[in-house]
């Protein structure tokens, strides 16, 4: 038997390590179903999840879309486009109306920080954040994580580099959220408009010089870079940004010998990462797109299992 | 949970006849060991299943492909349980169908165990056919399932807990018949 009593999957900050290892471990077990010729399983046949994207996304919504096939649950897709978002209806009386189709689980994608919680507050079904403002993207980390661990079998003082914009990211908040929780030393990396020194306050260190911030690190995070916040004037150029934060061979040539390279996608290949570095070897972009459907195989199966349970917060 | 131990129904020494014993019966029974493979139901049935793959080396020098099975995702009762079982690895890696396949547990009780893992193995492949194994067979069917072989056919009442305990994990090899304590 195994405790896992979280009702909903909201943030990194709601989960502790125990929680955080049990949805790595389900995921490992669950990896398997992938690499069958019939890729299912019977576990979650009847139940109804929903995914409610208000913000375009096409790897994170097909990737829940996978994992709840893959288990045998039924998955039915809402984007903002086509609901009546667009005719004026609220947040909640959108998930109201949704709720009133007897889902299991709802998730949730949001340009506003703390939509899940929100929703969280008068829903019956599970919520599952996949991504509100620049608060948290917790399957992001969750995968991240699970993947590192693969590559490097332990968080125990592993020097992990997160680098980009990590004022707009939810992916750099949870992801801080989750290696500080294992053990792991993260240091964040930006211009300064893009990295807030607060930050310092969640346990990460903070550096505005790459070259210095990759000797001895383990892993190497890079975020993407949205072209828009150079428009609105967070760094002067695509080209300044791309001489001092871009990660390129000569630069890895600085990390520890077999640091590997992660990427949440979609890249901007000579941007924030050169095509030579996003295609070699020690690159694990692709294998975190694999992980994430194993991921979130594991947090369908953990929140919708068992019998209903009392809210536990 | 305190338990009180009502007897002790097999030793090391019976366990390693039953197996013997069984060994010999499904060497009888398959002419074509190359198309055998062995596929144990965690935890106690992948040491049982070892055990016989070991048995049947040393007696027809043939190496008998052995595979891991974890019936998680297929119970029943999943929705019902309060709180879930940690799913663990399924790992067979080897190709099962048109194979043989020999399934191997510690306990047959209520056989649904065993149609899970059967529904399990048809996910995987198309075998040609499949053979159960079971140490103890207790009684209480609930669906028409039987063991091909059997260590020993073992009476008891639905109250009772049969415990099979292998050197393997447990430290010892024994089966034992014990009762929850009575509640006051």
């Amino acid at each position: 038997m195994l405790e896992f009593k979280q009702r909903h999957l909201l943030g990194i900050q709601n989960l502790d390590v125990s929680d955080i290892m049990t949805i790595m471990d389900t995921a490992e077990s669950l990896a398997e179903i992938s690499t069958r010729e019939v890729k299912k399983v019977p576990t979650l046949r009847g139940k109804t999840v929903v995914n409610l994207f208000f913000e375009p996304s096409t790897r994170t919504r097909s990737s829940f879309e996978l994992a709840a096939k893959r288990l045998s649950a039924d998955i039915i897709n809402f984007s903002q486009q086509t609901s009546s978002v667009v005719k004026g209806e609220t947040l909640k009386d959108t998930v109201l109306n949704l709720e009133a189709m007897n889902p299991d689980a709802i998730i949730i994608r949001h340009s506003c920080s703390g939509a899940p919680y929100f929703v969280s507050t008068f829903c019956r079904s599970h919520i599952i954040n996949a991504g509100d403002g620049s608060h948290e993207h917790p399957t992001q980390a969750l995968l991240d994580a699970f993947t590192i661990r693969q590559q490097k079998k332990s968080f125990k003082n592993l020097r992990v580099v997160i680098v980009g914009d990590i004022l707009h990211s939810r992916v750099a908040r949870s992801n801080v959220f989750l290696l500080q929780k294992v053990g792991a030393q993260v240091t964040l990396v930006g211009p300064p408009p893009l990295l807030p020194a607060e930050f310092e306050n969640f346990g990460a260190q903070i550096s505005y010089d790459l070259d210095r911030a990759l000797e001895g690190a383990d892993v190497i995070m890079m975020l993407r870079i949205q072209k828009e916040r150079q428009e609105a004037n967070f760094f002067p150029s695509i080209r300044e940004y791309r001489n001092l934060y871009c990660l390129t061979e000569k630069r890895y040539s600085l990390a520890n010998k077999d640091a590997i390279i992660m990427h949440p996608g979609p890249i901007n290949r000579g941007v924030e990462i050169s095509s030579e570095m996003a295609d070699s070897m020690k690159s694990v972009i692709l294998k975190q797109v694999e992980n994430g459907i194993s991921i979130r195989m594991a947090v369908l199966y953990l929140l919708l299992g068992g019998k209903e349970r009392e809210t536990a917060d | 949970m305190d338990e009180k131990i009502k007897a002790r129904v097999m030793d090391a020494g019976k366990i390693k006849r039953s197996l013997d014993r069984m060994t010999t019966e499904i060497l009888e029974r398959n002419r074509n060991l190359k198309n055998l493979v062995i596929v144990g139901i965690r935890t106690r049935g992948i040491y049982l299943g070892k055990r016989i793959s070991q048995q049947i080396k040393e007696l027809e020098k043939i190496d008998i492909p052995l595979g891991v099975l974890d019936i998680t995702l297929y119970r029943d009762d999943f929705a019902e349980l309060e709180t879930q079982h940690m799913v663990q690895k399924t790992e067979i890696d080897f190709p099962i169908s048109k194979k043989d396949i020999l399934l191997v547990d510690d306990v047959l009780f209520t056989g649904r165990t065993i149609r899970a893992a059967m529904d399990s193995l048809f996910d995987l492949g198309r075998p040609q056919s499949i053979q159960l194994l079971v140490l103890i067979d207790r009684g209480h069917r609930e669906l028409p399932i039987r063991a091909d072989y059997m260590g020993k056919v073992l009476p008891t009442s639905r109250r009772e807990i049969v415990q099979v305990k292998l050197m393997e994990i447990d430290e010892t090899d024994e089966v034992l018949i014990t009762e929850p304590a009575k509640l006051e």
